[in-house]
């Protein structure tokens, strides 16, 4: 069994027409037990980014609060917030100095940047960057997820749409994978707002 | 001698390694399952790579870019690890630059080289990274390939990754020495190609990179030669409503304030109810 | 430590054993296939690529049988052992058709394919497979196997390297799961949109899994016999 497999995750991001989604599942399980349903795996880091960080839980939220310490840091010095393609960089960076004893970790980084162009990016574990224009999939479910996004994926959508679209992805791969799902939650960014909903879905 | 030690972290090293004995394995890094290759031809270098990224058999990236800018006239393209690769030619870009900052010259292609190859001996082939160096300087065209733990070698046409081997065979069977640039950039061209189509651990796009003495072109996707044929128009349409949520909230964000504008009239829009500017959650 | 502790009641067993020559029966050639069923039709589609490790082996195999003008039967998994498996079934239904003078029905072949599977119980024909057609009823049917002759009556169905990115597009919009704008849930679906979904599904899993691709055979099963269509998917 890979370590990946001991809590469980599933994360899509999906770019739209100035407006970016995340989405992840809530389950926190310890091996095929389901301990928790109201995990989160999705962070906010400013306004106009979001991080969803899938894998070990332990090393997920050691490395929220690093991400956090580095991006606050540096918000306090610049008097700026850190842009999502800084914060991808940022990521990179820390995980590529963990090589040789890597966090169990894959996160994708998304947000819109100071035109409100969609920005998105997945690194594996030891943080080779894949910047991607239409979506990300990880987490244990992935192959699942890749299969559904690569179909249902359309550019150019607007947030209502993208909302749907990214929430029957994450759905329909969510139900083929059994170490992840329980209630899943979804943010759709825009220039205006954010929205977070929770979905109603299987509980098993 | 550098100091490397500085530059990794190893406080998770005991814990994975307790890990790895209980069982679990470790998981596939990203790898770029690739054909990397270069010639030499009369006035320059050609590089060409394909554009796959795998994860497991899972495509991670189909268009990734794995020809990497050392300098402006020095490219190296990489097979591997892709976070090795990338980090290693980033590295030693930036060292470049610094040195050619201080000297005010432009780097050789044979100072890449060395720094790239004492960084990789350094970690005895663990950063796997594969790599193709490419790049004219003022003594002319050269052209090498660096293996993980190291070892060079230098040579006019050479290929690497895993579709190594389909890149060669159209090398031996069609490399001339003294190309012209046209010619050059077919053969690598057809070269990628080759491993593109025959191995399963390449494919997607062409990318080329043409070097002659104080003139780079870099192609990105010369050739995609794998657009995907077929997608339903209007098909995979979600309505309004098809997912069923429990949960809604909404913030709006604060609309930025501009210290220039004094003028009344534009700041009726403040008074949101909602604003929520400050990251609660964090 | 609970994470230790745990793991350590279930921990893989550690002696490694010294090197001796082993016995190595099977071998994947990968590949995807699928079926989905209508109200009176079934389709059913494979992809040609059979692949060794990270090369290809050919583009054009041959993964499918066609049973009798109402029934199809697609696999993946060890080309060998399809086609060993392919052979006993055409020998079975030559046998079947000169004692009884009409063809086998489907589902009787969907359990003759069972009993075949499940015969190798200890030494199994390394195959996925997906049967459909029309049953006697001229109603749409598609079966679902495991390696040993599982047998599963469903609507939709995939099997091989692909199938884990198959299958939930088809939950989606063959089985309507999750779907709160669709409110009969057990409708079916027209015979040329069912084509263009499993068109669209193998171009998507093509995109992102590695052993499939080159070309698709598409077999429409309904009550005017076989239609068959050959389609092409990336090469590389």
């Amino acid at each position: 069994m890979s370590i990946y497999e001991y809590n469980g995750s599933a994360l899509i991001a999906m770019a739209g027409k100035e407006c970016v989604a995340i989405a992840s599942d809530t389950r926190f399980g310890v091996r095929n037990q389901t301990v928790w349903r109201e995990a989160q795996k999705i962070f906010q880091i400013n306004n106009k980014t979001f991080l969803g960080l899938g894998g070990l839980n332990t090393d997920i939220w050691t490395l929220k609060e690093t991400f956090r310490f580095h991006h606050n840091l540096y918000a306090l010095r610049e008097e700026r917030d850190m842009s999502p393609k800084v914060f991808a960089n940022l990521v990179s960076h820390v995980l590529y100095s963990h090589r040789f004893g890597p966090y169990f970790v894959s996160p994708i980084v998304c947000g819109l940047d100071d035109d409100n162009v969609p920005f998105l990016c997945g690194t594996d574990e030891i943080g080779a960057q894949e910047i991607t224009h239409d979506f990300i999939a990880t987490g244990t479910a992935v192959e699942s997820l890749m299969g559904v996004c690569e179909t249902f994926y359309k550019e150019n959508l607007e947030p209502e749409d993208l909302f749907e679209t990214i929430s029957q992805c994450l759905l329909a791969g969510v139900d083929r994978d059994c170490l992840s799902g329980w209630g899943a939650v979804v943010h759709v960014l825009t220039k205006d707002g954010i929205t977070t909903r929770k979905l109603k879905m299987r509980q098993d | 001698m550098e100091n490397y030690e500085q530059s990794f972290n190893y406080e998770n090293c005991l814990r994975n390694e307790e890990l790895t004995k209980q069982g679990y394995e470790k998981k596939k890094q990203r790898k770029t399952g690739t054909t990397i290759a270069g010639i030499i031809f009369k006035d320059g270098v050609v590089l060409g790579a394909d554009t796959r990224a795998t994860e497991g058999y899972i495509v991670a990236d189909g268009n990734c870019e794995k020809i990497h800018r050392i300098s402006d006239y020095i490219y190296c393209c990489g097979a591997g690890t892709s976070a090795d690769t990338e980090n290693t030619t980033a590295l030693i870009s930036s060292k470049l630059e610094l040195m050619r900052l201080t000297t005010g010259r432009e780097p050789r292609v044979q100072n890449a080289l060395t720094l790239l190859k004492q960084y990789l001996y350094h970690y005895h082939g663990y950063v796997s990274a594969a790599l193709v160096l490419g790049g004219v300087d003022f003594k002319g065209p050269h052209l090498h390939m660096i293996h993980p733990h190291g070892s060079t070698s230098t040579l006019p046409f050479l290929t690497m990754g895993s579709g190594s081997l389909a890149a060669m065979a159209v090398f031996e069977a069609e490399y001339k020495t003294d190309l012209d640039e046209e010619s050059a950039k077919n053969l690598v061209h057809k070269a990628i190609t080759a491993g593109i189509f025959n191995d399963l651990g390449s494919g997607g796009n062409v990318d080329l990179c043409v070097m002659k003495f104080q003139n780079t072109q870099f192609f990105r996707n010369f050739d995609k030669p794998n657009k995907r044929k077929f997608s339903r128009i209007n098909a995979y349409r979600f309505p309004k409503g098809t997912t069923q949520f429990l949960e809604e909230k909404v913030t709006l964000l604060r609309k930025n304030l501009v210290i220039e504008n004094l003028d009344k009239n534009n700041n009726n829009n403040d008074n949101d109810n909602n604003d929520n500017n400050d990251n609660n959650d964090l | 430590m609970q994470l230790i502790q745990q793991s350590k009641q279930e921990s893989l067993p550690k002696s490694k054993e010294i090197n001796q020559p082993q016995f190595f029966p099977y071998t994947n050639n990968q590949g995807s296939c699928l079926g989905i069923c209508g109200e009176k039709f079934a389709v059913l589609a494979t992809d040609t690529r059979m692949s060794m490790g990270y090369s290809i082996v050919t583009r054009n195999a041959t993964k499918y049988l066609k049973l009798t003008d109402k029934c199809v039967l697609v696999s993946s998994g060890m080309q060998a052992d399809i086609e060993t498996l392919h052979k006993i079934l055409k020998a079975r239904l030559t046998i079947y058709q000169n004692q009884h003078q009409k063809p086998m029905s489907t589902p009787a072949i969907s359990h003759l394919l069972s009993r075949t599977l499940y015969y190798r119980r200890f030494f199994p024909l390394y195959t996925f497979n997906v049967l459909g057609g029309i049953d006697e009823d001229g109603k749409g049917c598609v079966f679902s196997y495991d390696a040993i002759g599982t047998l599963e009556r469903v609507r939709y169905s995939a099997s091989g390297s692909g199938s884990a990115l198959i299958e939930p597009i088809l939950d989606n919009q063959v089985g309507f799961k999750n779907r709160g704008d669709i409110t009969d849930k057990t409708g079916f679906l027209e015979e040329d949109e069912v084509v263009e979904l499993a068109k669209d599904t193998l171009t998507s899993t093509c995109e992102r899994d590695i052993f499939t691709g080159d070309f698709v055979h598409i077999f429409v099963v309904n009550e005017n016999g076989v239609r068959e269509e050959k389609f092409e998917l990336r090469f590389d």
